[in-house]
């Protein structure tokens, strides 16, 4: 009750002149305490307004603008048909399933962050896995459209879940379509869990800091009744960590599943038995590139430098590196089976991918994926975040292409010459992408001001650790 | 006196209204008009806009409107006086029931009033659910295809070939298949016209028969009556009265798909009208003087099932040897052994000099004959009295000559090529009547469904003769170009609306019953007649009955009765004529020279025009090109290379000033310096489907060099967009058509699968007995050595399981819904300019282990206990993975509501049997699943009786006019299907996926003469 009545506007202090890096060996900057991390995290989403930067506002209009073009297509699309695509037979799968596969494998860098590092004790990712875990969230919720948008009869979903009926139907369980239905729910679920129950002790502490009575009663709903005491800690903890264990399973099961998508089939350049870790070393890495391209902007407009050091970005590019090289790997294999396997199908099918009429963006492809992000060996390179930033992009718009390459090249010439033909996008593919791109946006501005986008409590753990080590000189040379 | 076509040349309407004013003064005193004319156009529009709720209203509205009441008193004068001042709709609804049902508010059928005679294999009385079948015929330029009709509930439904026709023997060619669509077109004419505004035909009775007064005053002088070619001997008679009632009147004839000289050359021949016959029954070596024998003509089907049994290899017969010299790929020239590219206007001096290479009288010519034809002479010589030379349909009557002569010269007269009689009668032509026009000899014309404003050559300039004539009468199915330029046009029937006779290529007679009273009121050529001689209320039932009662006066009724169940009048077949004196082949005048030649021929799915507004046949695949929805020009691939013609890139065609610009396609064997154009587009009054796509030839014809002539090309800048089906055409390395030649197969009778190697069976996760099949095991099989191309399989399938039609935008997007398609490769001696054609039907081929199956979330598409790869298309969500994980890539999705859900006269033409699908599923063929069930049921009904081999027969098997589908149980070892399918040369498409489809296909094989192995022409390397 004291607290309460001591929250207001006046009490909460954010930096007015811009905080710098303090570089690549710590993880948070110096002069942190745990009012000012409370303060500085919090107080992004409790402020009124006038503490947004412009940026946000003119941000969150676009990616509304994108929303509402989506929203047209999608109205189009169920009035008319998916024939608004530029899908045909052979090519029966297109921009729907590539943005799909591509969303899913960003989602993947969340759970991977939160879940897997958590586990190894990385102490990097604090400042970003409440990010990159709605990043996640987002990114499945974009994905999870797809699927649904795709079919031809879109309002006959339901059909893919085993619901009981008086038709005693149920899905054909051989079909990888439908084990995707539960990967893919299955992971939106558990992820939706795994970051509420972190977000839990940060909404109990804007419940307690909030300025306004509103904001209190919200925070405080959605807070769940947390107090702190011990207890909670105790059981909280246990409950994170069993529910990281349970993660961590599901970022290699997902792609592994949504890869089956392809390798079940028997098409050349589908019918592939490296394609599941193929497919989740591809989605670590997009994950990673997007997480690197929305957190650099972020901790600018936020002036959150201290928070979000160099020593984060540093160490997700080299994961990013190193998952590269395994994607690269990934390619080189798929062309040396293509060749060693003998089949007249498969080096058709791979040779028509390099050279064929979309060989220009197979080399884009490899331009992206593997031959530009080789600059981050370089320290220079990874210290320049400017560059980070461009190459994460790269990368995204890389792994994009290799969606774009798996389902059209395989598809548009297959087995027999007599049925191939060519897939061209159609103005309505493209703004369905553009418009998950929106809604994909306007989610992560919505969080960025409603919810603490960085966890405050493993913060200030952080900067209690950082603290004690202060106090003791020894230690503090070894660090 | 509005015009109200909204398709109308106005100015030139009113340049025509000024120079028939003063003609036309008298004409109008005649027609007592005192009421406005109702714009039926205009109230029809009005109708269709509504729907629902929103109709009725309209419907309403349309009631009480002046027009309609004004409608119903000129169409029912008695009438007029019972319809109360104040609106009442019901009543008025009684009284206007079958105007409105014309009008577009109901497409409800109604049986014929007259007796029709079911043919023999149906219920003896209508059972619901279970169709009837009628036999009847269809006329393609006079002659006769004789057709069963299947009808459910007065709705004639499908077209299938009547096995006891001489000129069918059960098979169908495209159009047959495609004709039940033109009885339910939307766009046919719905009512009597008169300069365009709303008439009646007690209006046009009235005015005709003082025309025709007025005509008989002076023993038929002015008057001329234009029609296309015929064969009814009820018409002919009709019109013998008419010319002897009125000795100055003329006949005239108009066939633009039928060339002249075929009819000119046989009568030189044979003495008097004769119809030269061939027999491929008889003939070991045929050469084929650009003749499309297999696909044209009123003897393509008898002549593609003979050529078939010639060609079978399996009962260690040799095989017929077919030569096929040409200037432009035909259907036929795909199956030829070797196949010569020459010029058109080349031929003619060719078959002079194989005749004197065979001893033939023949006058000198200049240059020397390539090396090819001595040894084809030689080959010929070898095979006296039992081979053939086929003069080309278009070939000028020179080569007509040539063929005769040197068949009679082979000793082939008698064996493989008869004189038959010809019914054709001799009548005056187009060219005739433009001059009678143009001088001023015509003062009434009555066009019978020739439609010459759009398809006489331009040379004729017919559209500025026909304004000379004063009073210009049409009769046509649709208000068409020469329809616009006619004070009158009266609706046509269609032929399975009406009574009639026609006359097969041999003479039989077929009496044509209709399935339905005309749809449209539309009214017979015969009744046209009947009012001009005088007798307006005959009506063709009786006109015809009449006539066959006076040829057959003892047991006419059961002459009747079973000439009409038959489909074809016993005794009737034309005696066979002694040959004439022998041929003296005239001296050639070769055209003159020029660098290019331009041939002229009927689209091969549009025909001369006639078939535009059909969108079954604007959409199939053309043979050889896969092309749709376009006429195109054919450049030789190397003489394209030279003037840098890409496909779609638009050429000039010049013709004596005239030209015409249409988009290229680059096609293998085109011979060069040849340029192949086609009739039947560049429409402009044909209906929503047919107008404004592509040239029109016609534009360029010259009525003097009808077929070949001199032409200048030039590339004109421009792209136009073609939709194709194909847009590979090699098989890349992946012979899904397996070829031999025939040494090659009596060495190894199983070539097809010599080099594969067979996939162990259990590498499949799913244990070998986990299906077995104790009842049926469905199966077809498809010989690829006898199919010619012709696409008849691909339009029964479409009217059978009711495909859409999609439309070009959406074929060029590659989402053509064909169940069927014909694959057409090219390969062979590795040139780009003469290679080899195969032809390869691909319908599902129901997999045993069938990968569409297992891909499936919500169990969409799956397998029966008889092994068909069944879609349930009530489930089918429209993932399209089946599609995906489908080799063959057979499955067709419903991208958009392609099934035309709303123009109410479609849905009468609908198989009740078959789902009209929606929007978002797949579908994909069947087997005719409808066709197996309903033959199941009726064995389980006869005592649970087993089915006999041959009782159920798919859409496409029936069509097939070589017969080159077979379907059938693969459980008993006695059906044909088993048979073919463990005959040595059956393989399976991709057999290594391990899919183990249950379509399979036999090898095709080539009978070429090795001394002309691995040269020009040869089919194969050496």
């Amino acid at each position: 009750m004291d607290q309460i009545e001591k929250a207001n506007v006046n009490n909460i202090h954010l930096p007015t002149e811009v905080i710098p890096d303090p570089g690549a060996n710590i993880v948070l900057g110096h002069g942190l305490d745990y009012k000012t991390v409370t303060d500085r995290i919090g107080g992004i989403v409790v402020l009124p307004w006038k503490n947004s930067p412009k940026k946000w506002l003119v941000g969150a209009f676009i990616s509304f603008c994108f929303v509402n073009l989506l929203m047209l297509a999608v109205y189009l699309l169920f009035t008319k048909g998916v024939g608004i695509w530029g899908l045909n037979i052979p090519v029966a799968w297109g921009f729907a399933i590539i943005n799909f596969v591509w969303w899913i494998g960003i989602g993947h860098a969340g759970t991977l962050i939160s879940a897997v590092l958590f586990l190894v004790k990385q102490d990097w990712r604090t400042s970003i896995n409440r990010f990159s875990e709605a990043m996640t969230l987002f990114a499945v919720a974009c994905a999870g459209m797809f699927p649904i948008l795709h079919l031809g009869r879109p309002w006959l979903f339901y059909w893919l879940l085993p619901y009981p009926n008086s038709m005693w139907l149920w899905p054909q369980p051989r079909s990888p379509l439908e084990w995707d239905v539960f990967a893919v729910s299955t992971y939106g679920t558990v992820s939706l869990v795994f970051w509420y129950v972190g977000l839990l002790p940060d909404l109990a502490s804007l419940r307690d800091t909030a300025p306004y009575l509103w904001q209190r009663k919200i925070y405080a709903i959605l807070s769940l009744g947390w107090r702190g005491s011990a207890i909670h800690w105790h059981r909280y903890q246990k409950a994170y960590l069993l529910l990281a264990g349970l993660a961590t399973p599901l970022v290699l099961s997902v792609h592994t599943i949504v890869s089956f998508d392809f390798a079940v089939s028997q098409l050349p350049g589908w019918h592939t038995t490296i394609f599941p870790p193929y497919f989740v070393a591809g989605a670590v890495y997009s994950g990673f590139a997007m997480v690197l391209t929305l957190v650099i902007p972020l901790r600018a407009w936020y002036n959150m430098r201290d928070l979000i050091t160099l020593r984060t970005i540093e160490a997700a590019a080299k994961l990013m590196l190193g998952v590269g090289l395994i994607v690269a790997y990934g390619y080189g294999m798929e062309a040396f089976f293509a060749w060693y396997s003998g089949d007249k199908y498969e080096s058709f099918m791979y040779w028509n991918r390099m050279t064929g009429p979309y060989g220009f963006m197979y080399w884009l492809l490899i331009l992206c994926n593997i031959a530009i992000p080789q600059l981050l060996w370089s320290q220079k390179v990874r210290h320049n975040l400017g560059l980070v930033w461009t190459i994460s992009i790269v990368i995204n718009i890389g792994m994009w292409l290799e969606r774009f390459e798996i389902v059209v090249t395989s598809l548009h010439r297959d087995f027999l010459p007599s049925s191939w033909g060519m897939y061209i996008p159609t103005k309505w593919d493209i703004a369905t992408y553009a418009g998950t791109l929106g809604f994909f946006m306007l989610l992560i501005f919505l969080f960025v001001r409603a919810l603490p986008s960085i966890s405050i409590f493993e913060v200030r753990e952080q900067v209690h650790h950082d603290l004690q080590h202060e106090n003791k000189p020894a230690v503090e040379e070894h660090a | 006196m509005k015009d109200h076509s909204p398709s109308h040349p106005n100015g030139n309407m009113n340049e025509h209204d000024k120079t028939t004013a003063s003609a036309l003064v008298p004409l109008e005193s005649l027609l007592e008009t005192p009421h406005k004319k109702v714009d039926l156009a205009e109230l029809r529009e009005k109708l269709a806009a509504g729907r629902g709720p929103a109709f009725w209203r309209t419907l309403d509205e349309a009631a009480e409107s002046e027009h309609l009441k004004e409608y119903v008193e000129q169409e029912f004068p008695g009438l007029s006086g019972q319809i109360p001042q104040g609106v009442d709709r019901r009543n008025l609804l009684k009284v206007m029931g079958a105007s409105l049902a014309m009008a577009g508010a109901a497409g409800c059928t109604k049986l014929p009033l007259e007796s029709i005679v079911p043919y023999v294999r149906q219920p003896e009385n209508i059972v619901p659910g279970l169709p009837m079948f009628y036999a009847t015929a269809i006329t393609n330029a006079g002659y006769a295809k004789g057709v069963l009709v299947e009808s459910h509930f007065n709705r004639p439904t499908k077209v299938e070939g009547n096995p006891d026709h001489p000129a069918s023997l059960g098979s169908t060619t495209i159009f047959e298949q495609a004709s039940i669509l033109n009885l339910y077109d939307p766009d046919r004419s719905e009512t009597v016209l008169q300069r365009g505004g709303l008439s009646t035909w007690g209006q046009f009775t009235g005015a005709a028969s003082l025309e025709a007064q007025s005509v008989g005053s002076r023993q038929g002088e002015g008057l001329a009556i234009l029609t296309g070619l015929t064969t009814s001997p009820t018409f002919i008679s009709q019109m013998n009265a008419l010319l002897a009632q009125w000795p100055k009147a003329k006949w005239y004839t108009h066939e633009p798909s039928a060339n002249p000289a075929v009819r000119s050359a046989a009568k030189k021949i044979a003495g008097r009208p004769a119809y030269v016959d061939y027999d491929f029954s008889q003939a070991d070596v045929i050469v084929s003087l650009e003749s499309d024998f297999l696909n044209a003509g009123p003897a393509s089907l008898k002549n593609a099932r003979q050529f078939a049994a010639k060609r079978g290899i399996d009962n260690g017969q040799t095989p017929v040897r077919y030569y096929a010299v040409e200037s432009s790929p035909s259907v036929s020239g795909s199956l030829a052994d070797h196949r010569f590219s020459v010029k058109s206007s080349a031929i003619p001096a060719m078959a002079y000099q194989l005749a004197k290479a065979l001893g033939v009288a023949s006058p000198d010519l200049a240059g020397t004959a390539p090396d090819w034809l001595a040894k084809v002479a030689e080959d010929l010589s070898s095979h006296k009295s039992r081979c053939l030379v086929i003069p080309g349909e278009y070939q000028p009557e020179s080569v007509h000559l040539a063929a005769y002569a040197i068949n009679a010269a082979l000793g082939n007269v008698g064996t493989t090529v008869r004189l038959l009689e010809s019914y054709i009668p001799e009548t005056s032509s187009l060219e005739d009547l433009t001059s009678d026009l143009n001088n001023g000899h015509v003062e009434m014309l009555v066009i019978i469904e020739a439609n010459p404003v759009y398809s006489a050559p331009a040379s004729l300039n017919f559209e500025a003769a026909i304004r000379k004539a004063r009073l210009v009468v049409r009769l046509g199915q649709h208000f068409d170009e020469t329809s616009r330029w006619s004070h009158w046009h009266v609706p046509s029937v269609h032929y399975l609306e009406t009574w009639t006779d026609a006359r097969a290529f041999d003479g039989t007679v077929t009496i044509l019953q209709p399935l339905v009273e005309p749809l449209y009121r539309g009214k017979s050529p015969h009744e046209m007649l009947s009012v001009l001689l005088g007798k307006p209320d005959a009506t063709p039932h009786d006109i015809v009955k009449a006539y066959w009662q006076s040829t057959n006066p003892n047991g006419f009724d059961a002459f009747w009765k079973t000439s009409l169940h038959n489909g074809v009048v016993a005794g009737t077949a034309a005696a066979v004529l002694n040959a004439g004196g022998p041929v003296t082949l005239p001296a050639l005048t070769p055209l003159e020279s020029s660098e290019w030649e331009v041939t002229f021929q009927p689209d091969p799915t549009v025909g001369d025009g006639s078939w535009a507004n059909n969108g079954w046949l604007q959409e199939l695949p053309k043979p050889q090109t896969k092309t749709t929805w376009d006429n195109l020009i054919f450049v030789r691939p190397s003489d394209a290379e030279k003037m840098g013609l890409h496909n779609g890139d638009l050429l000039k065609v010049t013709v004596k000033d005239r030209s015409v610009t249409g988009p290229v396609w680059v096609t293998p064997n085109q011979a060069q310096g040849s340029v192949r154009i086609f009739f039947g587009y560049g429409r402009t009054a044909s209906g929503r489907v047919g107008n404004k796509i592509g040239y029109s030839a016609y534009a360029i014809q010259d009525a003097s060099l009808p077929y070949i002539a001199p032409a200048t090309i030039a590339k004109v800048p421009g792209r136009y967009e073609i939709a194709n089906t194909q847009a590979t055409q090699s098989m890349e390395e992946r012979e899904p058509v397996r070829a031999a030649e025939f040494a090659e197969f009596k060495e190894h009778p199983n070539f097809p699968t010599l080099e594969e190697k067979p996939v162990p069976k259990e590498l499949s996760l799913y244990p070998e007995s986990q299906w077995t099949y104790p009842n049926h095991k469905w199966g077809m099989t498809i010989d690829l050595n006898i199919c010619t191309g012709c696409s008849a399989c691909a339009i029964a399938c479409q009217a059978e399981n009711n495909i859409a039609v999609v439309g070009k935008d959406q074929v060029a997007r590659g989402r053509h819904m064909h169940w069927i398609r014909i694959d057409q490769y090219y390969s062979g001696n590795g040139t780009l300019d003469e290679p080899v054609s195969y032809n390869q039907p691909v319908p599902c081929m129901h997999c045993e282990n069938a990968p569409c199956e297992v891909v499936c979330p919500v169990g969409a598409t799956v397998h029966s206990n008889e092994g068909i790869n069944q879609m349930v298309y009530n489930r089918c969500v429209g993932t399209r993975y089946c599609s995906n994980n489908c080799p063959y890539k057979v499955r067709r999705f419903n991208f958009y509501l392609y099934s035309d859900w709303e123009t109410e006269s479609l849905k009468g033409m609908r198989n009740p049997d078959v789902t009209v699908r929606s929007r978002g599923v797949m579908e994909k063929c069947s087997y005719c699943i409808q066709r197996i069930q309903e033959v199941k049921i009726k064995a389980e009904k006869e005592d649970n009786r087993k089915i006999v081999d041959g009782e159920i027969i798919t859409a496409c098997q029936q069509a097939c006019p070589t017969q080159a589908i077979t379907f059938g149980d693969l459980n008993d070892p006695q059906s044909k299907v088993a048979q073919m399918a463990a005959l040595k040369r059956n393989y399976s498409l991709l057999d290594d996926l391990n899919n183990r489809p249950r379509t399979t296909y036999l090898g095709n094989v080539r009978n070429s003469n090795e001394a002309l192995r691995g040269q020009r022409g040869s089919n194969r390397e050496g």
